[in-house]
């Protein structure tokens, strides 16, 4: 089964690190992704820019209209995200456990879902 | 593919458990698991399975943890030379799987220090080799909430820094009951599940009867032995005890050809073995009186004597109302179904079965043999209201349409 994993950091997360703390960190998650495929668990992983870079894009009426950022007032975002195969939830579990921003932040471990073919009732 | 995968299902717990026990960590032990098997589904399809593939995925599990610490060591996240003072320690000369391995395995995962629920969560997928999603369909649970039992009852071994170990002679017998109840507890909510659709979820039962065989292989100890056959017994009549439609057929009305006379034939010589053994464990008193009934050819032939007198023998052994309220029935089929009444009336006095389905609905049997439908009806009504159960709801109002007159 696939399972994403979602890094979910604090807006102190990334400061309360040095810069030879940020470097390891850094080194720590790329080996940690290494690990992950040499294991036959990694499928895809991307960090994120901050949630201040972002635009949130709706389209009402057919007019679109966005607006700054996620949700302004919740203090944690998301960071990035690993999409690994496992063999069941608690695997998964173990696997986000070992993410080295799990340490900082807080992984979201969410299963797939298949969407069923709509043209099949 | 689907050859690794019963190598799975049979080795993964034995292999784990020895893996525990080289690396001295769940996590890692599993981590090592996945690796060697990983490694199996590269390998065995060009070089043929190995003539022993517990020992060789022990192996290629030890090499790949060893291997994983060498690249941590090198990402700097381990010193080199705790890596390497871990590698040596690694290595021990007693490599080869033991025996003994996977019965540590569920000694720790039924340790009595462990949350019961946990304690079944643990043991269906460490030693069994049932995945969260599986255990959690198979409980009608929520995925993240076994999940999380599981995760608990690891953190619970580590904490306690429970020892993988099969206990000694003097604390065995209270630690084999904790493993027996776990096994006792997983088959039958695959037997009688206590909710949902469909009234048996035979894989709950398989997976027991497995645990419990390997349980004996391992250690035949008698309690062992009668729990086997009490669970082979039951189990032998699962496919005459669900009508087609799906509702539930009483024992009395079975088809008593569906019934598995080669796991009667099993179960019965298990009852003999352990019966053997002073004093003789409630398991066993069970599975006899499972016995008696597989070999009455039709429910008239049933040896109701010999069935009371086990349930004497029961209630010794292991006291409760349950087990009185069974007995009054088998006395109602000895002496008559007044016999019967009296006994689960005075049992119902005392209040400690009022809420127990089976009281009211044996209570209403024994009323309809006695041509007494009013009380007939309400007791069984009584009944439908304990009970969540769809196949068991059908089966009961059917009794009810069938008192109309």
């Amino acid at each position: 089964m696939r399972y994403l994993c979602m890094v979910h950091m604090g807006p102190d997360t990334f400061s309360s690190l040095d810069e030879a703390g940020q470097r390891q960190l850094d080194r720590d998650s790329m080996a940690y992704d290494r690990e992950l495929e040499a294991a036959g668990h990694f499928i895809a992983a991307e960090a994120l820019q901050g949630p201040e870079s972002g635009v949130m894009v709706k389209v009402r009426n057919g007019e679109i209209s966005t607006t700054d950022g996620p949700f302004s007032e919740t203090k944690e975002y998301l960071g990035g995200f690993i999409l690994i195969e496992a063999r069941d939830m608690n695997e998964a579990i173990r696997i986000a456990a070992g993410i080295p921003l799990a340490k900082l932040g807080a992984i979201e471990v969410r299963p797939l879902y298949s969407i069923p073919d709509p043209e099949r009732p | 593919m689907t050859d690794l995968e019963a190598v799975w299902r049979a080795e993964s717990g034995r292999v784990l458990a020895t893996l525990i026990r080289l690396l001295g960590d769940f996590d890692r032990a599993e981590e090592a698991l996945h690796d060697a098997f990983l490694a199996a589904s590269e390998q065995w399809p060009k070089t043929g399975a190995p003539a022993n593939p517990r020992a060789w995925l022990v192996s290629a599990g030890r090499f790949k943890a060893i291997d994983r610490i060498r690249r941590r060591a090198r990402f700097g996240e381990i010193a080199r030379e705790i890596a390497a003072t871990e590698e040596e320690a690694w290595m021990p000369e007693d490599a080869e799987p033991i025996a003994d391995d996977a019965l540590r395995l569920i000694f720790t995962c039924c340790h009595p220090e462990i949350p019961a629920d946990a304690r079944i969560a643990l043991t269906l997928r460490e030693v069994a080799g049932l995945t969260t999603e599986e255990i959690a369909a198979a409980f009608l649970a929520r995925t993240p909430a076994i999940a999380q039992r599981i995760v608990r009852g690891k953190n619970r071994i580590r904490e306690l820094a429970l020892p993988y170990e099969v206990p000694g002679s003097e604390q065995l017998a209270e630690r084999l009951d904790a493993v027996l109840h776990v096994i006792y507890l997983i088959f039958n909510e695959g037997y009688s599940a206590s909710h949902g659709e469909a009234a048996i979820r035979g894989e709950l039962c398989a997976e027991a009867i497995r645990l419990c065989r390997q349980l004996v292989d391992l250690r035949p100890e008698p309690d062992a032995l009668g729990l086997l056959a009490l669970l082979l017994l039951q189990d032998a009549r699962r496919a005459a005890r669900v009508g087609p439609s799906g509702d539930i057929v009483l024992l009395a009305e079975q088809d008593r050809s569906l019934w598995d006379r080669a796991q009667i034939a099993e179960g019965t010589a298990l009852v003999r073995r352990a019966f053997a053994h002073q004093p003789v464990a409630a398991y066993t008193i069970e599975a006899a009186i499972a016995a008696v009934h597989c070999a009455a050819g039709s429910a008239n032939e049933t040896d109701w004597t010999e069935i009371a007198a086990l349930y004497d023998l029961l209630l010794r052994a292991d006291p409760s109302p349950v087990v009185e309220l069974n007995r009054a029935v088998a006395i109602a089929m000895r002496d008559g179904p007044e016999a019967g009444l009296r006994l689960i009336e005075a049992l119902l006095e005392r209040g400690e079965l009022g809420r127990f389905r089976y009281a009211h609905s044996a209570r209403a049997d024994l009323l309809r043999r006695l041509g007494r439908s009013a009380e007939a009806r309400a007791a069984y009504e009584a009944a439908l209201q304990f009970t969540e159960q769809e196949a068991e709801r059908r089966f009961i109002e059917g009794r009810i349409r069938g008192l109309a007159n």
